[in-house]
């Protein structure tokens, strides 16, 4: 038998570059994966919340006690059964605290009031309609540019007299924040010099991320142990674990939090609920494993709303399309209490992000965070440090200066893209993008769809709507997105004061088969497929005999978690140095087994080999069982490394989206004709589970920009809490998706990667706003808002005056 | 998400439901498909405490001809409704409106007794039926009547069913040979109610409009037979300002109520946007 080429033994591992299948997906699609809910424990008690019909009440009284009387119920849990253990209100990740269970007030619709556990799920649920709770409603506040009048009421009345935040001074008793970053001055300056300026208030409406499965928790306290255990819906089971330490006081050896498959969870699933905390107290009085799962309409109106962001965006530029600042004001909805799941230095995330991929001169951008009487949240979804909503603010703003400018919105953004040769660039906004070629992007989506032609098609469309032939209008949208993902390096990113590294731990077997475990958690991304084919290009060991395992914190090191895009820019790197350092030992060995200086070998796919004789080689499988059995002399036997990478920057992945839509004027009615998604996220590791990403994240962008929001009327209740009016769009509503790349490797990270899970969502939202807009750009319309529903598109049109007969 | 608690009872005859439901009185509720009373079940806004399943009543089944007429078991499904050839050769409007309620798993389950009788004026048949001219068979404690569909609905979930009275069938007559039907739905996505939605029945004689009958599906607490929006284009042929004058007729009938998919008047409006494209297909159908 011949030896294999090293072509066909690169090609039998499996590793980066190579459209491995999902190895998860074997059991997903047989039905046997294994969720929170899957979770049967004898004697589970199921706990159900109470909950507030009111936006905004006083509790002058709560009687359970019919409840009680139901047969099945074992207690029902108040503010007053928590407060002796100060757990009737629980740290924010933003230095905010949140109700657990409301003590004096409700602050939202839907608020937990009472926490009933009872033997089964139906009689938690009887229950819970026999809690009498007695409620004087009170003013409501959901429209955040009231939240700040003098005469608003008084929603956080706990903050009372506490004139400093977390974030420096609070301006109103409704305030929270105040931050802001860039030239004041200087950017001040240059829209007084400026030949052209625009402003816009544009609004990023509150949407909801809505994964499949809602977020869920088993607690099991043993007495005897003095042992917590855990199994949860968590994006970051570490950071939990730390968390439910400190609150119970339970030392972190004896948390054990175990995050099982999760089903979805774009950011909903970060941040710690009152569910959890009732769970934890419910074991631990009853001494019985204790179930809380959310329904649909709880999952949507209480657990980690997203965006809400209100920017007023100004940009000055020269009457030739160069741009010469940036200005923009945000009032930020965080609703009732503070529960954004940012870095701790960023109460605004990285919003700064907000120049885009555009070579600003000087920016300045201000961000004050205001309550309401509505849920809590903004860490969701699919990027929100709020990378998506700076992108739909600096995407949609570029739109109307070209308008202002009549420019091509294309042609503008070629005017200002940051030139390739500028990187590593430095934003006005204090970012250091670490790579990009933006040119050949945009330039590479424009000749894909035909760019030009498509213009002059809807110069066409919009003559013979004029002339009364058509009622369709034609809308191209063009967008062009910088993400800033994988937070962070430790020096200005951490939560809790906890740096935001990430890990990872390889095992090798005797055999040669690995076990890996990581501080990230996949919760649909494919982690155990691209981490292993990480390790098998590293390492020269098969994909298929890696096994990768996330979510137990016993076993899996320390980490911050799956989100923001971070996994594979922190953990993945991790996982790149780990099996750095285990190639390193085997390097040894192999000089020993070889009898040569570990100088003289060389690396070859999967073996070390010496120079110069390839025929003298030793395997990586051979390697491992000499680990075990032959080291040499002095050194410990065993094949094994651990790995905290802490990054030394973000990483910045970019992409072109063009797309075309048909607007039928008399109904509202958008159809996407075509969408083209241009993405480089670095370096690819798996190019299907990269489209998969991206179909995702395109898809959650259409539902966002054609139709989901959280809309709260003026008496502070949620008009459309269930998936009958949230947009879920099914297989039926989804656009096809073309997708294309660019690869320009991060420059700082081992492999080169940059993490894409968000990227569409980032670039997609703006795209569809964009062609939506365009499409009316014509008759004056600047700025239409998002979500671009029927009715509201048909508004935009009648304000226009085009259903004049 | 978890309804309270009920008994379930599984009568094997109609003569057996009805018996269950009289004993039952108002406690009772029937469940045909289920796909309106479950889910508001589940939501605790209903709370019946029996529930009887009329699914396994074998006359509740079937389509056949009667005369000048179809009749269609009342638990006949969208889906049979929608795989019978009778349908699609007599009643072609049924076909299409069954294709647009809900989505295929509803529609399996969902029947179209069901349907016109709970009273939702989000339900599609009902207009479709108002349309049609057809006539419920009613059975009840006192024996068997028919009520006209035009005079059953009369307000939101209100009909004119009394307790312990349940749909068995729908006679429909059949439409003339050579008729133009469509019906017209704006929705927002699969498996939501419409935002409005116009079902057409016409017949021309040279390119005029002989007969016309016009039903609207959701702008008002019931479903609209719009009878002076068609008076308005018998006699015409349907020229511009005879569908203006039609339109007119069948927004002044709307009374909507503003939710997610609109205000008020934006579901006024489309109202009379489905029923000028609803025209349009019918009159390119007529023979």
């Amino acid at each position: 038998m011949t030896e294999p080429t090293s072509e066909q033994r690169t090609q039998s591992l499996q590793g980066l570059g190579c459209k491995r299948k999902r190895t998860e997906d074997i059991r997903f699609v047989q039905g046997k994966g294994n969720y929170v809910d899957d979770l049967k424990l004898p004697g589970t008690l199921y706990g159900d919340f109470v909950r507030s019909p009111y936006g905004h009440a006083r509790i002058k009284g709560i009687d359970a006690s019919k409840a009680k009387a139901l047969p099945g119920v074992i207690a029902v849990l108040t503010a007053a059964d928590l407060k002796p253990l100060n757990l009737h209100y629980m740290p924010t990740l933003a230095g905010d605290v949140a109700a657990v269970l409301a003590e004096d007030k409700v602050l939202y619709q839907n608020q937990e009031v009472a926490f009933v556990i009872a033997e089964d799920r139906y009689a938690a649920a009887d229950a819970v309609e026999l809690v009498e709770v007695d409620y004087e409603p009170l003013p409501v506040v959901v429209d955040p540019f009231k939240a700040m009048a003098p005469d608003a009421p008084v929603l956080r009345e706990d903050l009372a007299g506490k004139t400093d935040g977390a974030h420096g001074k609070r301006k109103h008793h409704n305030h929270i924040f105040a931050w802001e970053m860039g030239d004041r001055g200087a950017t001040d300056q240059a829209f007084t010099q400026a030949e052209v300026t625009i402003k816009e208030l544009i609004s990023y409406q509150r949407v909801h991320p809505c994964p499949l499965e809602t977020c869920q928790c088993v607690a099991s306290f043993d007495k005897v142990k003095g042992e917590l255990t855990v199994w949860g819906t968590f994006q970051a089971p570490h950071v939990i674990r730390t968390v439910a330490s400190l609150i119970s006081k339970i030392p972190e050896h004896k948390v054990h939090v175990i995050a099982p498959d999760i089903g979805g969870g774009f950011g909903n699933k970060v941040g710690a609920y009152p569910g959890y905390i009732c769970a934890v107290v419910a074991s631990i009085v009853t001494g019985r494993p204790v179930k809380w799962v959310e329904d649909r309409t709880e999952n949507l109106t209480t657990t980690s709303f997203a965006r809400d962001y209100h920017m007023t965006a100004e940009i000055a530029a020269n009457r030739d399309g160069r741009i010469t600042a940036l200005r923009v004001n945000v009032l930020a909805d965080h609703g009732a209490f503070d529960a954004c799941a940012d870095p701790s230095k960023w109460p605004a995330g990285f919003f700064n992000i907000v120049t885009g991929s555009y070579d600003f001169p000087v920016a300045h951008v201000s961000v004050d965070g205001v309550y309401t009487n509505k849920a809590p949240g903004g860490v969701a979804y699919r990027c929100s440090f709020r990378v998506t909503e700076a992108a739909y603010c600096i995407e949609r703003a570029m739109d109307i200066l070209a308008q202002k400018l009549e420019m091509d919105p294309a042609d503008l953004r070629m005017k200002n893209l940051i030139r390739r040769e500028q990187f590593p660039y430095h934003s006005a906004l204090g970012w250091e993008y670490d790579s990009g070629d933006y040119h050949t992007a945009l330039q590479r989506a424009m000749n894909a769809v035909g760019y030009r032609q498509l213009r002059t098609e809807q110069q066409a469309r919009l003559a013979a709507f004029r002339a009364g032939k058509t009622r369709e209008l034609m809308g191209i949208g063009v967008a062009f997105f910088t993400e800033i993902v994988g937070a962070g390096p430790s020096r200005n990113c951490d939560i809790l004061g906890i740096a935001m590294f990430d890990s990872a731990e390889i095992r090798i077997h005797p055999t040669g088969a690995v076990i890996a475990r990581m501080g990230t958690k996949s919760q649909g991304q494919g982690h155990e497929t691209t981490y292993a084919q990480i390790i098998a290009s590293e390492l020269g060991l098969p994909a298929d005999d890696i096994i990768i395992e996330e979510g137990n914190t016993d076993t899996a090191p320390y980490g911050l978690g799956t989100y923001g895009s971070r996994s594979t820019p922190t953990a993945g790197a991790a996982t790149a140095m780990a099996a750095r350092k285990i190639r390193a030992k085997a390097q040894m060995i192999a000089a020993h087994l070889l009898e040569v200086s570990e100088y003289d070998l060389e690396w070859d796919v999967d073996r070390f080999r010496l120079k110069g004789n390839p025929e003298s080689f030793k395997t990586m499988k051979e390697i491992a069982w000499a680990a075990y059995s032959n080291v040499p002399p002095g050194m410990e036997q065993g094949l094994e490394a651990v790995s905290y990478y802490d990054p030394p920057n973000m990483t910045f992945p970019f992409g072109a989206y063009i797309s075309v839509v048909d607007v039928d004027v008399d109904t509202g009615v958008v159809k996407v004709r075509r969408f083209y998604a241009l993405d480089d996220c670095g370096t690819r590791i798996n190019p299907m589970i990269i489209e998969g990403q991206i179909h995702g994240g395109l898809t959650e962008a259409f539902a966002i920009a054609m139709g989901q929001e959280i809309h709260y009327d003026e008496d502070g209740n949620v008009t459309g809490p269930s998936l009958m009016d949230y947009f879920l769009p099914t297989a039926v509503e989804t656009p096809k998706w073309e997708t294309d790349w660019t690869t320009t490797p991060s420059p700082h990270h081992p492999i080169g990667a940059k993490g894409v899970g968000e990227s569409p969502n980032v670039g997609g939202v703006p795209c569809f706003a964009n062609a939506v807009n365009d499409a009316f750009r014509a008759f004056g319309s600047t700025h239409i808002a998002m979500p671009h529903d029927n009715w509201r598109t048909w508004t935009a049109a009648d304000n226009l005056g085009l259903h004049a007969a | 998400m978890i309804p309270a608690a009920f008994e379930y009872h599984r009568p094997r005859s109609i003569a057996e439901a009805v018996a269950v439901l009289a004993d039952l009185g108002e406690a009772a509720r029937p469940l045909a498909g289920g796909h309106s009373l479950i889910p508001m079940m589940k939501l605790r806004l209903a709370g019946p405490e029996h529930l009887v399943d009329l699914g396994r009543i074998r006359d509740l089944k079937g389509i056949r001809t009667e005369g000048g007429d179809i009749v269609i078991g009342a638990m006949t499904t969208q889906q049979e409704l929608i795989a019978s050839d009778l349908i699609a050769a007599k009643l072609p409007i049924l076909r299409e409106t069954s294709l647009l309620i809900a989505d295929p798993q509803v529609r399996y389950v969902g029947t179209l007794g069901g349907n016109v009788a709970n009273g939702d004026p989000g339900n599609d048949m009902p207009a479709v039926m108002l349309c049609l001219g057809a006539v419920y068979h009613v059975v009840g404690p006192t024996g068997e009547h028919r009520v006209a569909a035009r005079d059953f609905y009369l307000g939101a979930y209100v009909t004119a069913l009394d307790p312990g009275e349940i749909v068995t069938a729908i006679r429909i007559p059949l439409p003339p040979t050579g008729h133009g039907s469509a019906y017209e739905k704006l929705k927002r996505k699969i498996g939501d109610y419409a935002t409005a939605a116009a079902a057409v029945v016409l017949t021309l004689d040279r390119g005029v409009v002989a007969t016309c009958s016009i039903g609207l599906t959701n702008v008002a607490d019931m479903p609209l037979w719009a009878e002076d929006a068609a008076l308005a284009l018998v006699g015409t042929n349907l020229d511009t300002a005879a569908v203006k004058r039609a339109v007119a007729a069948a927004e002044a009938i709307t009374a909507p109520a503003s939710d997610n998919r609109g205000p008020a008047a934006y579901r006024t409006k489309m109202a009379g946007v489905m029923l000028i494209r609803a025209l349009a297909r019918a009159r390119a159908q007529a023979k």
